[in-house]
């Protein structure tokens, strides 16, 4: 696997091995591994079918693989194989440290529920019981996903795409998690809100750094977002390498004086 | 020696009509729940001479703790008279020989739909709270196994969710009787549907609380002197139901909880809805009135334990 030289030196955030999923006759995950580095975005590609949502929802501990190995370089965390982790101990790292977006809205938000209140769930799972606190971290949150704050208390299901996009992204961001997963965010969207809810996430990865793994169909997207890519193929990792220099941000200078 | 001589004499019910087998499995029902306060355990509900739904929980909890020197009192919605308290009342007089009364002081076993009396109970009574829904997850989680699993990881966050919703869609609380409590600091309990008003006399109660739903077969309990918090923010607080102005129209009392009685002229006049006390009240030289749980200006017997009850 090709790395940036510079960040072969710090340990990876996130390190996955031997990665196996089926579903009956199915292979839907063979033997994948991945490592993600701190503040690094990697894009993962490829057809559909061929396994991308299934590596997400095994990072996040959706359900569990059939064989694999998964390591955070998270306090608390360092030694252990998280796969392994009893229940609890699986929900508080999932809670604490692993952010979501899901292509499909209703997958990620309550609908019945306000918008600041799927952003609110967070803090509350997180046991914070101050309502001032909630409401303002809520905003907050939803602030820094550019989500229009007069329509705060609207339920996601009279916001438009985008909209629910960045109810999701505030939802994933709100406890600061160190992962942040991101499964086809702008999929499905018109291309101009597609363009502002990359800009968005653009900023976001300025400014927060966080480890991101964002699967998409669209090249362009993950060009534009990633620093590495991973395409994948009948579920496994057929290639890796870095996306163009060119198109990409400087970052690599930003990690190196880290 | 005859078989005859060595068997009990022929009789058309057991004691309690429920048989031993099953008074035995609901008293071990009740051990157990009242080791995990605000858990629900399971039992197998018995058939009874009245239908579900109509406090047959409640009446076999009575029916397989009554013994010949209890005294009962029975209640609906705070009245003794009503038809089903009536009807409850006479099956368990007859079935166990027990005395009844209507004077919350002298029972030993008081079984209640949806309230609990205004006098305070005292140590050794029982209370007795018919339930027609024991989860007071239902309504996020109406999947039963999901719930289960929510309460054995004591994960509640959803409660607190439509708290949050509350407030912001209405600005207040919007929860009216069965506010959920958490008991002991662990589980997560329905009251059954005592108004708000009553919720907080659970708290380090001196009595024992047993409540059973028959048709949801689940008994839960409230031993004494246990915790029992409304779920609230720690800045948005429970708030009672507001019984200001209400003046009983039979007693001229205030500040205990009414019964609302429209009127032909579209004005409302007020009843205290514990009929046992409304009579003490009426006959104060007759019998002996006990201190009630919240005193004439309205203020709680616990202090500080209800921050806000001034809302509506
Ligand atoms: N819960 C499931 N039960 C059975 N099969 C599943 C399940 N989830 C995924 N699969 C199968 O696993 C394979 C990989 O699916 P996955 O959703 O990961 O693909 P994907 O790369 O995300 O595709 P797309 O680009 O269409 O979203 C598919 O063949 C799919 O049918
Ligand atoms: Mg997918």
């Amino acid at each position: 696997m090709i790395l940036l030289p510079q960040l072969v030196q710090t340990t990876p955030l996130l390190r996955v091995s031997g990665l196996h999923k089926r579903y009956g006759a199915v292979v839907a995950v063979e033997d994948v591994a991945l490592d993600l580095y701190p503040g690094e975005t990697v894009g993962i590609v490829g057809e559909s079918g061929s396994g991308k949502s299934t590596v997400l929802r095994l990072l996040n501990l959706e359900e569990p693989p059939d064989t694999g190995t998964y390591q955070l370089d998270i306090a608390g965390y360092v030694a252990d194989n998280i796969f392994a982790l009893d229940r609890l101990r699986r929900r508080e790292l999932q809670l604490r440290h692993i952010g979501i977006v899901y292509q499909n809205p209703h997958h990620g938000l309550r609908m019945r529920v306000s918008s600041s209140g799927n952003v609110a769930e967070r803090l509350i799972m997180a046991g914070e019981r101050r309502f001032a606190t909630l409401r303002s971290a809520a905003r907050a949150s939803l602030a820094v996903s550019e989500f229009p704050l007069e329509r705060l208390d609207d339920l996601p299901a009279r916001l438009s795409g985008g909209m629910q996009q960045r109810v999701q992204l505030a939802k994933a961001i709100a406890l600061k998690p160190a992962l942040l997963l991101l499964d086809e965010p702008t999929t499905g969207l018109d291309v101009s809100v597609q363009a502002l809810v990359i800009d968005t996430l653009l900023r976001l990865r300025r400014e927060r750094q966080i480890a991101t793994l964002i699967v998409s169909h669209d090249l362009g997207v993950i060009r534009t977002l990633s620093d590495r890519v991973l395409v994948m193929r009948r579920g496994q990792v057929s290639s890796a390498g870095l996306t163009e220099p060119g198109a990409r941000r400087p970052r690599n200078t930003r990690i190196h004086s880290n | 020696m005859k078989l005859k001589q060595l068997a009990h004499a022929r009789q058309d019910y057991s004691y309690g009509f429920l048989d031993e087998f099953a008074k035995r499995e609901l008293r071990r029902r009740m051990l157990k729940a009242i080791a995990l306060p605000g858990y629900q355990v399971p039992y197998a509900s018995r058939e009874l001479p009245i239908a579900r739904g109509w406090g047959t929980g409640g009446l076999q909890v009575t029916l397989s703790l009554a013994g010949p020197r209890d005294t009962i009192k029975v209640i609906d919605q705070g009245a003794d008279d009503s038809v089903n308290a009536a009807n409850l009342r006479r099956f368990i007089a007859r079935m166990t020989g027990v005395e009844t009364t209507d004077d919350t002081l002298r029972a030993t076993i008081i079984q209640s739909r949806h309230r609990i009396p205004e006098e305070r109970l005292r140590e050794g009574q029982v209370l007795v709270l018919q339930v027609p829904d024991p989860e007071p997850l239902r309504h996020v989680q109406p999947d039963i196994a999901k719930a289960r699993a929510m309460h054995a990881d004591a994960d509640y966050a959803q409660v607190w969710l439509g708290l949050y919703e509350q407030l912001v869609r209405f600005g207040r609380f919007m929860n009216g009787a069965s506010y959920p409590v958490i008991v002991h600091n662990r589980y997560l309990m329905s009251p059954s549907p005592i108004p708000r008003w009553d919720t907080p006399d659970l708290h380090q109660a001196a009595h024992l609380t047993l409540l059973s739903a028959g048709r949801e077969k689940r008994l839960y309990a409230v031993p004494p002197y246990t915790d029992v918090r409304p779920v609230e923010f720690e800045d948005v607080f429970f708030a009672v139901e507001d019984q200001r102005g209400r003046i009983c129209m039979l007693s001229s009392a205030r500040n205990k909880f009414m019964d609302e009685l429209p009127q032909p002229d579209g004005s409302s006049r007020f009843r205290i809805s514990d009929t046992g006390y409304v009579a003490k009240l009426l006959k104060p030289d007759q019998a002996e009135r006990g201190a009630t749980y919240y005193d004439d200006d309205g203020r709680f017997y616990i202090e500080g334990f209800i921050k806000n009850n001034t809302a509506v």
